[in-house]
């Protein structure tokens, strides 16, 4: 089936098959592999992207239902070079241990403060709960998010 | 993991999506939001040959105000239901009910109609609506029909609809200041409940369904008819697994949901009593 899906501001046509779930359309048909897939089961979050706007587990949607929307994956939120200041937030903050949860953090984490721009601790957690990170490294990612709500 | 291979035919309007579905029997599933129904066909749990998606019909996702009670379109997001200040002011457990369900990702595309249709016992809209004294709305090849939400479970993941026929609408009356409670009782975050409980109460009046005590949601008939009666809400909650059947699993034994269920019982009954 035909499908075509804006991906980081530029519109992209394919014909895949009805099956094809959108994170490997992202990941093989595009090759934009920041996205990574980790329990393939939208439990933990690794494979999340924005479908219009908002965060969602790219393992679990088809490509053919992100027909005619815009997708926004980790390689498309850099501004002219420049780090996106939730990616600087997670440097500065030491928001990664392994780095593998990371992507899917980060959009998770821009997409809590679309929503919510200063959300407290605890929202911040909640706001967390579909990421899972195996390296446990909560606390970091908890105060790099509530760092780039300050700025 | 991936689907086994389907066709796929997106509806523009509920009567389309329903002749699609008619043309293709019991070989054809309607996707909404997808978050129950695709992980299933990635583990090959579900092998429809037939996807027809409803998702992008426009005038099923709203939340009207309808005099007694607040009319949700099937198509609803779980993110609306948890925001939408008409749910927020006229039926606040349900709007809370729905903040717990999954995670933000997954509440961003899950559908009430969805969750509801899918029928699991685990799940924590069902049980809410039939706590609340929902209606539902299904729409069928030879028009429309209202569902009492006490009738509509009929089994594990099964429902009293035909297979022809789409759930358009729920209408939850208003709770006009009744308290409430709602209680999810889970190891992990965003996991299903092991136990959870749907409550509220007015006076002498109470509606209690429980979360994953059997095959269905269950309706905590007991509870409410010694409510009614003047019990204590102790005494009330020592009847919370009447009409429960829970079953064993990796999570808890039966003996022990049943213990949870009163303690639960208890918990959001004092709390809807406050």
């Amino acid at each position: 089936m035909k499908v075509s899906i804006t991906v980081n501001g530029s519109s992209r046509e394919a014909d895949v098959e009805p099956r094809t779930l959108l994170v490997h359309y992202i990941r093989e048909h595009l090759g934009l592999t920041g996205t990574n897939i980790g329990c393939d089961t939208s439990s933990c979050g690794a494979c999340t992207v924005h479908v219009d706007g908002e965060s969602v587990k790219s393992c679990t949607m088809l490509a053919v239902q992100a027909d005619g929307c815009s997708v926004t994956t980790i390689e498309g939120i850099s501004r002219g070079g420049e780090m996106h200041p939730m990616q600087k937030s997670f440097m500065e903050n030491h928001g990664l241990q392994c780095g593998y949860c990371t992507p899917g953090m980060v959009m998770a984490a821009i997409g809590i403060l679309d929503e919510n721009p200063s959300p407290t601790e605890e929202e911040v957690r909640i706001g967390l709960e579909g990421n899972l990170c195996r390296c446990t490294g909560y606390h970091n990612i908890v105060q790099s998010v509530l760092a780039a709500a300050k700025k | 993991m991936i689907p086994a291979s389907f066709d796929y035919k997106r509806a523009g309007s509920a009567a389309e999506a329903i002749a699609l579905v008619g043309q293709h029997g019991d070989d054809a599933k309607f996707l909404a939001g997808g978050h129950s129904l695709l992980p299933l066909m990635k583990l090959r749990l579900a092998q429809p040959a037939v996807l027809v998606d409803i998702a992008r019909i426009k005038d099923l996702s709203y939340v009207r105000d309808a005099g007694d009670h607040i009319a949700i379109g099937a198509l609803t997001r779980h993110r609306e239901v948890e925001t939408n200040p008409l749910l927020t002011q006229h039926v606040p457990l349900l709007s809370h009910a729905a903040s717990h369900v999954g995670d933000p990702q997954v509440r961003h595309r899950g559908t009430i109609g969805g969750s509801i249709a899918h029928a699991d016992p685990a799940s924590d809209l069902p049980a809410t609506t039939l706590a609340l004294g929902a209606t539902y709305v299904a729409q069928g090849p030879n028009g429309t029909r209202e569902i009492a939400a006490s009738d509509f479970y009929t089994g594990f993941l099964e429902s009293a609809l035909a297979p022809d026929e789409m759930l358009t609408e729920i209408r939850v009356p208003k709770m006009n200041g009744a308290g409430w409670s709602f209680q999810k009782f889970n190891r992990r975050a965003q996991d299903w409940a092991i136990v959870g409980v749907a409550a509220w109460r007015r006076g002498t009046e109470s509606g209690v369904a429980l979360v994953n005590m059997g095959s269905t949601p269950v309706l905590a008939s007991s509870v409410s008819g010694a409510i009614a009666k003047g019990a204590s809400v102790g005494d009330a909650a020592a009847l919370a697994a009447a009409e429960a059947e829970p079953q064993s699993d990796n999570n808890a034994t039966a003996e022990y949901r049943e213990h949870l269920a009163k303690v639960l019982v208890r918990r959001a009954l004092e709390q809807a009593s406050a």
